[in-house]
């Protein structure tokens, strides 16, 4: 008995540093040193976002400013461009705009967010998956300050209130989650494969008008022909933001099967993003 | 110098097995994507492999003050960041007992449009302190670095002394069990390093062991009580600092006032 104490003395902080090309890391462990780390990749993100605005006249307004230059940008567009109507197509553009804005952000900040971060992750031992995860964070609060935008917009637009509006914030939830893993593959990605931040932004440009943030869902379904309609779901975020937009801006409830497709692809990209970057992130500060 | 001995039948504070470190870098004389399509069609692959560390091993006990002597290249700090735990091994195993905190590089994580104050909070979380130690220790940091009315300006208007001086404070207000220092810790003017030398012993008196790479010859002589010297990523010899240091200036075949006894 006394033997066993004295041996759990000396191994308490007992840590092991061995190979391991390819495979996990201790998932329990690794769980357990991101949570203890967290506090850094949040004053990280804080930091970064402040320091962003610091030089500027506005400095932290800018957040509210963006979204509302965004805006007005897009409803010059609207009104000069579209036939569609005013006031409500705005909302619902601004409606689903902001909220990939703050997905593709999530992307391109989390592809540059590892090997931009060189210094830190060469001289600090500390669970990689901070860095998308600051990143994300970053995003998720340039993100916030368009909400009350965005409702403003739909009051103007005399939207139709409806308690199903509420139920947005889960569509919300998975698009952050789905976020946090796409910047987890794309930081990997860009490891190995540094053209990959000149690729994203038409990437993400044609993803944009790929998905339904200029288009309602059942647009898609009444113009395209009908064998194509069970692969829309092979775009994620043809049921992250479709469910997004029916929910908040008409107050409609999405069919099970866009419930159902948003909760597969936020659990698949989280699940694959996090074990792809787990598995490669001891990688890392050999080829930084 | 360090105080703590090792109790009996207590295991090394660190003990490094067989370890070897390769790095594989890309390496080409002309990175062009006609010489990558060219490389592609023969089949072949742009890779070069160095060995920064080969099959090393030795074990440090409780009390263990090691210098890390060897030339530029050496494979030293590659060393370092594998007990850091920042550099995975290739082959061999590590381990490590104890909380370790390393002084590789100044001011890691620091955002030179932060104030200091808040660099400071940044930084120590950056080590892997909580929130509660970080503010606990932040005034004790400030004071340290003496940067009385700059605590408040934006980093990026401060002087390379006064940089170091506060990234050095941060990273020695850690409480570690292990040390790791690399070289070129001088920070600040001639009386800030009389006091950074001094928080130094401090650490080191607490410290259970430590670690100090340094091509000034003189301070490993003075802080350590055993000695490592590594070339080309091999263990030369692993012997007291005084046999260690006249090995490596006979072998290089330089006096040992070649050696500027630089401050540390």
């Amino acid at each position: 008995m006394a033997a066993k104490a004295v041996k759990s003395k000396w191994d308490a902080d007992l840590q092991v540093y061995e190979p391991h090309k390819i495979g996990l890391p201790n998932i329990k462990q690794y769980y357990r040193d991101l949570r203890t780390r967290i506090p850094f990749a949040v004053q990280f993100s804080r930091s970064g976002i402040k320091a962003a605005h610091s030089q500027t006249v506005f400095g932290q307004m800018w957040l509210v400013f963006n979204p509302l230059l965004l805006a007005m940008v897009y409803y010059i567009l609207v009104s000069l461009l579209s036939d569609r109507g005013g006031i409500e197509y705005l909302a619902h553009i601004v409606g689903g705009l902001f909220v990939f804005f703050f997905i593709s952000g999530s992307i391109s900040a989390g592809a540059g967010s590892v090997t931009g971060g060189g210094r830190l992750i060469l001289n600090m031992a500390f669970p990689r998956l901070l860095m998308p995860l600051a990143a994300v964070r970053t995003a998720f609060f340039r993100f916030i300050p368009t909400l009350p935008v965005y409702i403003l917009i739909n009051i103007v637009a005399g939207a139709r209130w409806s308690w199903n509006m509420l139920l947005g914030v889960v569509f919300l939830f998975l698009i952050v989650v789905f976020s946090v893993g796409m910047a987890a593959i794309m930081a990997t990605l860009q490891v190995y494969f540094r053209d990959t931040t000149s690729f994203l932004p038409y990437f993400l440009r044609i993803w944009l008008y790929l998905s339904p943030v200029l288009w309602f869902v059942e647009d898609a379904e009444s113009r395209l022909p009908a064998h194509i309609h069970p692969f829309l779901v092979f775009n994620p975020l043809f049921s992250l933001i479709g469910g997004w937009t029916d929910l908040t801006l008409r107050g409609l409830m999405p069919e099970p099967r866009i419930w159902i497709a948003a909760f597969v692809w936020a659990v698949i990209a989280l699940v694959g993003g996090a074990l792809l970057f787990m598995s490669r992130e001891r990688d890392f500060a050999v080829r930084i | 110098m360090l105080r703590q001995k090792p109790e009996p039948g207590e295991p090394p504070t660190v003990s490094v097995q067989n370890l070897s470190i390769t790095y594989r870098t890309t390496f080409e004389k002309v990175p062009t994507f006609k010489s990558a399509i060219v490389r592609l069609g023969r089949g072949e692959r742009a890779i070069r492999e160095v060995l920064a560390v080969q099959d090393m091993s030795f074990e440090v006990p409780r009390g263990t003050a090691m210098g890390i002597i060897g030339a530029n290249g050496a494979g030293k700090s590659t060393l370092m960041r594998a007990l850091a735990g920042v550099l995975p091994p290739t082959r061999g195993r590590i381990e490590v007992r104890g909380k370790i905190s390393s002084l590789l590089a100044l001011g890691v994580g620091f955002n030179g449009m932060l104030s200091g104050r808040e660099n400071v909070i940044l930084g120590g979380l950056a080590a892997g302190l909580s929130r509660e130690a970080v503010n606990q220790r932040a005034q004790e940091i400030a004071e340290f670095a003496e940067l009385t009315e700059f605590m408040d300006m934006p980093m990026r208007t401060y002087s390379s002394g006064m940089f170091q001086r506060l990234a050095f404070s941060v990273s020695v207000h850690m409480d570690p069990d292990i040390l790791l220092i690399d070289e070129a810790l001088s920070a600040g003017d001639a009386s800030f390093k009389v006091k950074a030398s001094e928080k130094m012993n401090e650490l080191m008196s607490s410290a259970r062991a430590m670690f100090l790479v340094s091509h000034s010859l003189g301070s490993i002589q003075q802080m350590c009580n055993d000695c490592i010297w590594i070339h080309k990523g091999k263990l030369m010899m692993h012997d007291t600092p005084e046999r260690c240091i006249k090995a490596y200036t006979t072998f290089l075949e330089v006096g040992e006032n070649a050696f500027t006894l630089d401050d540390f």
